[in-house]
């Protein structure tokens, strides 16, 4: 049996929507804690009550700055682990608690969210509400290749986690502050040039914010939570001919190591 | 490497009367989705369907050969066929979907399966992705410009609009054949296009366009073991003519004049945008 890697899930604000979407590998998630990664930290899943080391912590949620203990917990992660993930829009742009004022029942005080690249450096971002669990499989993949596989696996999983380590190296400069938006589609690919009308944001969008109106998104941004997934999804945000060109091979590591 | 990985291209056309007649060139993506429909390889295919606009494209799911027919030809204006990918696994209820776009969308299809950000339980179902050749693509305002304005004809009464021979050419209802020169056009064009770094669809499973073949053929290139699969299924049983693909000055030649073209062309915009304006760039998405 191959060496496995340490995975923890950290529980932020969040809904636990970005652990149950990575609970819906179903098969493949028994796969990856047969084979893979061993979960040392999760309050739903494993009884430990305090952050211990570990390789890969997953974060959910943003950090409420009036709560202590989560303040605490996101410093001391970033401590104990060795890649930090932001799992999913809350933790990696704020997502819907951008939108938290406060007031709420039974912690009325508690107003202030922040995604965790403004109070430690965030690794690798996987933005998206929920992140898909595809998504979080092969980040989980990619991990494991990277910190136990063959040098040519490293190769590849460097190659891959690149630009969602970007996305994280932006999120956590303190200058810009972490935010993602529809209107990264507006500021970053059709104001520069770049859009070529494809509607893989549209697609992308999981409150239907985006249409596509002659061939170009068109943004409803009060409907827009925040999560960060048309960005990410665009080919113009984005494109590794590195990677990508390697779709066929790279899909058939992916089925081989799921099965 | 400007053609992709390939592991066969031949210049290929339908046996099918009915596609070839509608068809823009050999009718080989309206066939191959046809085949592959009917034989189960798919349920059903995103195609540049008809919109209430001429010639403006809307994407659909085509279920039915009849929708597939339905959408044959080019319309060289934006049709963002990615925008029902997830859709097709949900409201359609597709297991395995087929996809036509330009080399652009084929590319949006690979990122949508390596990185599925917002494409969830969308990246195993892709089943076929058919790619077309293209140089460049337009605006549905550009596209009104060039054909009502520039070749003197309403929308309404073009019966099929091609680029080839360095015109674009616009055929009517009663016969009339309206063309410009190539470079009337160059202005019109979407801006997105100027960085794009692939003619001949290099991502996709089986790519095909007008470039290489005698007129009513096409030139075909057959990519992944998907696509393999599907074309010599289909071969066998007897949607295609084929013949061998003439390597000179008009076949695979021009195709890869043409690619090299276009690629080296849209290099340099993206060297000029590293340094546009005064000590600022412009950003590049390949880096
Ligand atoms: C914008 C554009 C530029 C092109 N440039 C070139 C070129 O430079 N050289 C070359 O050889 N070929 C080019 N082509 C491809 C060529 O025009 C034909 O589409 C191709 O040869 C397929 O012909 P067919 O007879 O096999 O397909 P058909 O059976 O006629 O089917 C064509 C399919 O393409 C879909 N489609 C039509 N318009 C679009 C669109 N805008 N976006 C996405 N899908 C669409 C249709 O819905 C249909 O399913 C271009 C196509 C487009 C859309
Ligand atoms: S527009 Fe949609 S996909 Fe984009 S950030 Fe907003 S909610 Fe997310
Ligand atoms: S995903 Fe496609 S349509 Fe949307 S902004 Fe990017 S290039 Fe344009
Ligand atoms: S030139 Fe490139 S970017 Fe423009 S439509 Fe064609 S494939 Fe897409």
């Amino acid at each position: 049996m191959v060496e496995k890697i340490t995975v923890g899930h950290v529980h932020m604000s969040g809904c636990t929507g970005c652990l149950v979407s990575f609970v819906d590998n179903y098969e493949g998630l028994f796969k990856i804690l047969d084979n893979y990664a061993d979960i040392v930290y999760a309050l739903t899943l494993a009884d430990v009550r305090h952050v211990p080391e570990m390789d890969v912590a997953l974060v959910e949620g943003s950090v409420c700055l009036q709560d202590k203990a989560s303040v605490e917990e996101i410093k001391e992660t970033r401590e104990k682990a060795k890649v930090v993930v932001a799992l999913g829009g809350c933790a990696a742009y704020g997502n819907i608690t951008r939108f938290c004022r406060g007031g709420q029942w039974n912690q009325p005080q508690m107003e202030s969210f922040v995604p965790i690249g403004d109070l430690i450096d965030v690794d690798v971002y996987i933005p998206g509400c929920a992140p898909t669990p595809q998504q979080i499989r092969n980040v989980c993949i990619m991990a494991y290749l990277l910190l136990k596989g063959t040098d040519e696996q490293k190769e590849l999983a460097t190659a891959y986690l690149k630009p969602l380590m970007d996305l994280a190296a932006r999120g956590s400069d303190a200058k810009r502050s972490s935010d993602a938006c529809g209107c990264d589609l507006m500021y970053d690919v059709i104001n520069q040039g770049l859009c070529m009308g494809c509607g893989s944001c549209a697609a992308a969008c999981p409150v239907r914010a985006i249409s596509m109106e002659y061939g170009k998104p068109q943004i409803e941004r009060d409907l827009c939570i925040k999560c960060g997934a048309c960005y990410a999804q665009c080919p113009r945000s984005f494109f590794n001919f590195d990677v990508i060109n390697e779709f066929e091979g790279i899909t058939e590591l992916i089925t081989g190591v799921m099965e | 490497m400007v053609l992709g990985n390939y592991k066969t291209c031949v210049a290929a056309r339908s046996t099918d009367k009915e596609i070839l007649k509608g068809a823009q060139d050999g009718g080989i993506v309206t066939q191959l989705f046809a085949y592959a429909l009917e034989e189960g390889i798919i349920d059903g295919a995103i195609v540049a369907g008809p919109s209430d606009e001429p010639w403006k494209p809307e994407p659909i799911v085509a279920t039915t050969k009849a929708e597939l027919l339905a959408a044959r030809g080019t319309k060289y204006n934006l049709s963002p066929n990615m925008s029902l990918l997830k859709e097709a696994t949900r409201s359609y209820g597709l297991d395995r979907i087929g996809i036509v776009g330009t080399p652009c969308q084929m590319q949006a299809v690979r990122k949508a399966q390596l990185y599925p950000i917002g494409m969830r339980d969308v990246p195993d179902k892709v089943a076929l992705a058919i790619g077309i050749f293209c140089m460049e693509n337009f605006p549905y305002q550009s596209i009104e410009a060039l054909v009502e304005d520039h070749c003197n004809v309403k929308m309404e009464s073009v019966t099929k609009m091609d680029i080839g021979k360095g015109k674009f050419w616009a055929y009517t209802e009663r016969g009339a054949v309206a063309q410009i020169p190539l470079k009337v056009t160059h202005k019109y064009e979407q801006p997105g296009c100027h960085v794009c770094l692939d003619y001949v669809s290099n991502l996709a499973d089986v790519s095909t366009g007008s470039v290489g073949t005698p007129d009513g053929w096409s030139t075909v290139f057959v990519r992944t073991k998907i696509g393999d699969d599907v074309w010599s299924k289909a071969s066998a049983a007897g949607c295609f003519e084929t013949k061998e693909i003439e390597s000179g000055k008009t076949g695979l030649e021009l195709v890869t004049k043409l690619a090299t073209d276009k690629i080296t062309k849209n290099q340099k915009t993206l060297e000029g945008r590293a340094t546009f304006g005064v000590g600022k760039g412009l950003r590049n998405p390949y880096l």
